[in-house]
């Protein structure tokens, strides 16, 4: 017998012979000119429920999901903003859902349009000369400034293999430098939770091909000496990337490009509101300067005279990251997202971050110290560590906040802070929900001293309680069994 | 601006709390020579009804498939989206979500991906799936990356008849890790070449991969070959199309090792290429080397049934340069939507969908085939869709048919050069009705050159 009980899945609402969709108002036959050795044999093993049962069922899901449009979604690093819902209207419009990827550009110049015009608009909020909307997802998008850097080097005669991340770096950067066949080397942050010059220059050296940075880095804190980091790596004649998880806290105020940076990505799904989606689409654009455009994956839009094509002849090219141009749904959103901010909603954006994050900050920093303090940026990391002392985790904290009918924040991340908390309210909260946030962290600090049973057996107003994680970790049950 | 909240007051009353005299100050940490004292470049921001405006007439810029007679395949597939569909994956509930990191406040969006990934299961015959991959470009090539670690071998076989795209993604994906693809020629009836592939077979091969149906929409066999490729200790890679295996054997029948896909056809738009859905299912043996999420069943500390992410140590954010992959945001709101999808149409909704599908590619190459100067280009059975060869270049019936409206389909010398101008890949769906073929042949014959003598 199965340990599990499936009946509340879709397929122990199945019952044989229930009808959910008809494709065809008239009976089907099995196919002719298939042979036989080439055909399925038997079912295939689907449910078969109806389709007012799947609405109820999926409806029933949906209930049990925290999300933004519900109330605040701390997460940091993830930027968790309202998603407005005329973006997902303009990219449910024909013109747009409807057409081929394999048309004419000629049928497409509307399309072509709007991956031109985000290509540009990322290239003046970053700084940056070109712009691949390619990646489909920040991960990819470094995976892509990588290969952009060896086709770079092997261009030059050179052959470096190492990547150079600090120790708060996203794991994305280290995964990345190994899956494009680079050495990762992480080396320590300094005291100020910021890359400390000293330490870097004693890790440079010629066999480095580059320096992944993300600004804001993960601390929530600015690279105050970026311009002398950047001189740095570039004199030992490797590249610099920016991981541009973190441009809600700058666009508008500052660019990449000014930094000195050779190239960066953005997520349009953090950055731009596009939703997560439960885990995406997402969408990973990357800016270089102009000694890495000719490399860009192909095909790159072209503009000639108000008419746009793609172009697939690129020589140096690194190839193709995507079947064929990316999410172009993503890019339908935050373009449209672009246009209703406007340069002065695109400043005003950034700013209310950053105002956001250092309010809430300074109203839960009695209780939870930030290591790395003073002022932050679009977020920060507080750490749980005080509360150690109660027999109370950072975890704990996280799943008491659940209770209070808010999302956690990131936890245990980056790895230089202990018991870490890292918070991004972003801007698209009020004054009053950051309010109530604090109150609850406050008020669980409170619990913590007081009856930290509470904390520790949280979540209890949850649809489930804390969960067996080891036990499926040992023998994990992916799938509803086969009978 | 739109989208926020704070009145001047909200501002000077958070600023006060802060000690901080304005917003400005809050960027002092970033040096001055970088401030931007001006604004973007950018125009001004448009209210919703002017934005609405905009998008539209951009919009219309461009003549969506949706709105002609479409044969576009090669890959990306126009099925009818059930309304249903549309209406629970456009709820907030899902779509507003993230990675369930907190699984208590999160069981709506591991519960859809564990059905997911029992759906693909079943599909597949593979009894392990995960959360989904960016398109079916990049689960091949993610495939081909495992079946390297798993051999530890450095040679991936792929077919000629490999969607051209997939190739360039495999290329992109695997010269970091030194692999070697070699490729196998197809034989004069659309297939693999047997013979090709069983010299090319040694211990370097960590993978073949098989794509059923190929970019020609010709049926492969790897059950004739399935025990040579294994016994030469490589794996089996199939990528399919999802919605052919409502009827066709299912990779798992046939020993592949991995399988995976394009899930784009299950409930999702064409959308111009993007977002795409790519999944993967494998033996159990590879579940600790597959890439991206995976949810378990488990149980909450009272019993009560639940699901959670697992073996996150494959992952990026755990094992950093060891992970797996670098994978990390995946494509969760599609897989929501094939997940509804395969639901809906169940077991025989989805064997119906795939055999009118069959039966309309069927007679439409009939009917193509009955006109003079066309023939099939290979003879091996095919799903939904297949090659023309034309009386004349390719590109010129294309021409023709989009001045009626009709997109006939994809000229294959747009992939595979000159040599293959005359010929034409032919796609249909469920959407594609009978009398479609007519108005289709009707400019087959017109484009056709007249002969003299």
């Amino acid at each position: 017998m199965s340990a599990h009980d499936f009946s509340q899945t879709i397929y122990g609402r199945s019952r044989r012979g229930r009808h959910g969709y008809h494709i065809s108002s008239k009976p089907t036959e099995e196919p002719r000119d298939i042979p036989a050795e080439y055909l399925r044999d038997g079912r295939i093993g689907l449910p078969e429920v109806s389709e007012p049962q799947v609405m109820r069922h999926y409806i029933d899901l949906s209930g049990k999901n925290h999300h933004v449009d519900r109330d605040l979604f701390p997460l940091g690093s993830c930027t968790m903003k309202y998603n407005p819902k005329v973006n997902d209207e303009v990219a449910a419009m024909q013109g747009f859902a409807g057409l081929h990827p394999e048309q004419s550009d000629a049928d497409a110049q509307g399309a072509l349009r709007v991956m031109h015009g985000l290509e540009r608009l990322l290239a003046v909020i970053s700084g940056m000369d070109a712009v691949s909307v390619q990646p489909a997802a920040g991960a990819q998008g470094e995976m892509l400034g990588l290969l952009l850097a060896r086709a770079y080097f092997a261009d030059r005669g050179e052959s470096r293999h190492r990547v150079l991340v600090p120790d708060s770096a996203h794991g994305t950067n280290p995964a990345t430098a190994s899956v494009v066949g680079f050495t990762t080397q992480t080396f320590a942050s300094g005291k100020d939770g910021r890359v400390d010059l000293d330490v870097l220059k004693s890790v440079l050296d010629d066999d480095v091909a580059v320096l992944m940075l993300t600004v804001p880095n993960t601390l929530g804190l600015f690279e105050s000496r970026i311009a002398d980091i950047v001189k740095t790596v570039h004199k030992a004649g490797a590249l610099c990337y920016m991981d541009g998880a973190n441009m809600n806290a700058i666009m508008g105020q500052a660019r990449p490009g000014d930094f000195g940076f050779d190239m960066m990505h953005f997520n349009l799904h953090k950055t731009f509101s596009t939703p997560h989606g439960g885990g995406g689409p997402g969408s990973g654009p990357v800016a270089v300067k102009s000694h890495l455009e000719p490399f860009l994956p192909a095909p790159r839009v072209i503009e000639t005279d108000g008419a746009f094509r793609l172009e697939y002849n690129r020589p140096q090219t690194v190839g193709a990251l995507h079947s064929f141009f990316g999410n172009f749904g993503i890019y339908l959103r935050a373009y449209t997202y672009i246009m209703r901010l406007g340069s002065d909603g695109i400043r005003r954006a950034s700013s209310t971050a950053v105002l956001n994050a250092n309010y809430l900050a300074s109203r839960i920093i009695s209780k939870y110290p930030i290591p790395y303090g003073e002022r932050c940026m679009h977020e920060f990391v507080a750490t749980g560590e005080p509360l150690k002392k109660h027999g109370v985790k950072t975890l704990d904290v996280a799943k008491r906040l659940l209770d209070f009918g808010f999302y956690a924040p990131t936890v245990y991340f980056p790895l230089t802070v202990p018991e870490a908390l890292m918070v991004e309210p972003t801007e698209t909260e009020s004054k009053e929900t950051l309010d109530r946030f604090a109150d609850a962290l406050l008020q669980i600090a409170h619990e913590a001293e007081t009856s930290p049973e509470v904390l520790t057996s949280a979540p209890t107003k949850t649809p489930v309680r804390r969960l067996d994680e080891a036990t499926a970790n040992r023998s994990p049950v992916v799938t509803v069994p086969f009978e | 601006m739109p989208y926020t909240y704070h009145t001047d007051e909200d501002r000077k009353a958070m600023l006060a709390a802060l000690g901080a005299k304005s917003e400005d100050e809050l960027f002092d940490v970033i040096p001055e020579k970088f401030h931007l004292h001006t604004l973007l470049p950018i125009e001004k921001g448009k209210t919703e009804p002017e934005t609405q405006r905009a998008m539209g007439a951009i919009s219309r810029q461009n003549r969506p498939a949706s709105h002609l007679l479409s044969f576009m395949g090669g890959g990306i597939y126009e099925h009818t989206v059930p309304s249903v569909v549309n209406n629970l994956a456009g709820r907030p509930e899902f779509a507003t979500a993230y990675t369930p990191y907190q699984p208590e406040a999160s069981q709506g969006t591991l519960q859809v991906i564990f059905e997911f990934q029992t759906h693909i299961s079943r599909l597949t015959r593979l009894p392990v799936a995960n959360a989904s991959m960016y398109d079916g470009a990049t689960a091949l090539a993610e495939a081909c990356l495992m079946a390297a670690k798993i051999t530890r071998r450095d040679v991936v076989l792929v077919p000629h008849a490999l969607n051209p795209r997939y190739l360039k993604v495999i290329k992109s994906y695997v010269t970091g890790q030194k692999i070697e693809l070699r490729t196998l020629p197809v034989s004069p009836t659309g297939d693999i070449d047997e013979t090709s592939l069983r010299r090319e077979l040694n211990d370097r091969v960590a993978a073949v991969v098989v794509q059923t149906p190929n970019y020609f929409g010709a049926l492969e066999q790897p059950w004739l070959y399935e025990k040579e490729i294994h016994a030469a200790g490589a794996l089996l890679v199939a990528s399919v199309d999802p919605v052919s295996l409502s009827i066709l054997r299912p990779p798992g029948a046939y020993g592949a090792d991995i399988a995976v896909g394009e899930g784009q056809p299950l409930g999702n738009p064409i959308g111009f290429g993007g977002p795409l859905v790519g999944f993967m299912a494998c033996k159990q043996d590879y579940i600790r080397q597959m890439p991206g999420r995976i949810v378990s069943a488990t149980r909450d500390v009272d019993g009560r049934q639940a699901f959670v992410l697992t073996l996150q140590t494959r992952e990026q954010h755990i094992r950093r340069e060891k992970a797996t992959s670098n994978i990390c945001t995946n494509q969760g709101l599609l897989a929501t939507r094939a997940t509804i999808y395969m639901s809906l149409l169940g077991e025989h909704g989805f064997r119906e969908l795939g055999r009118v599908c069959h039966e309309r590619a069927r007679k439409l190459a009939a009917a193509i085939t009955a006109c003079e100067g066309y023939t099939l280009k290979y003879s091996a059975p095919f799903f939904r869709e297949f090659v023309i060869a034309c009386p004349t270049d390719a590109a010129t019936v294309i021409d023709a048919a989009r001045k009626e409206g009709i997109l006939a389909g994809i000229p294959l010398s747009r992939y595979f050069g000159a040599g293959a101008r005359n010929l034409l890949l032919v796609a249909v769906t469920e959407k594609n009705q009978d009398e479609d073929a007519d108005k289709l042949c009707a400019v087959l014959k017109r484009a056709s050159p007249v002969k003299v003598g």
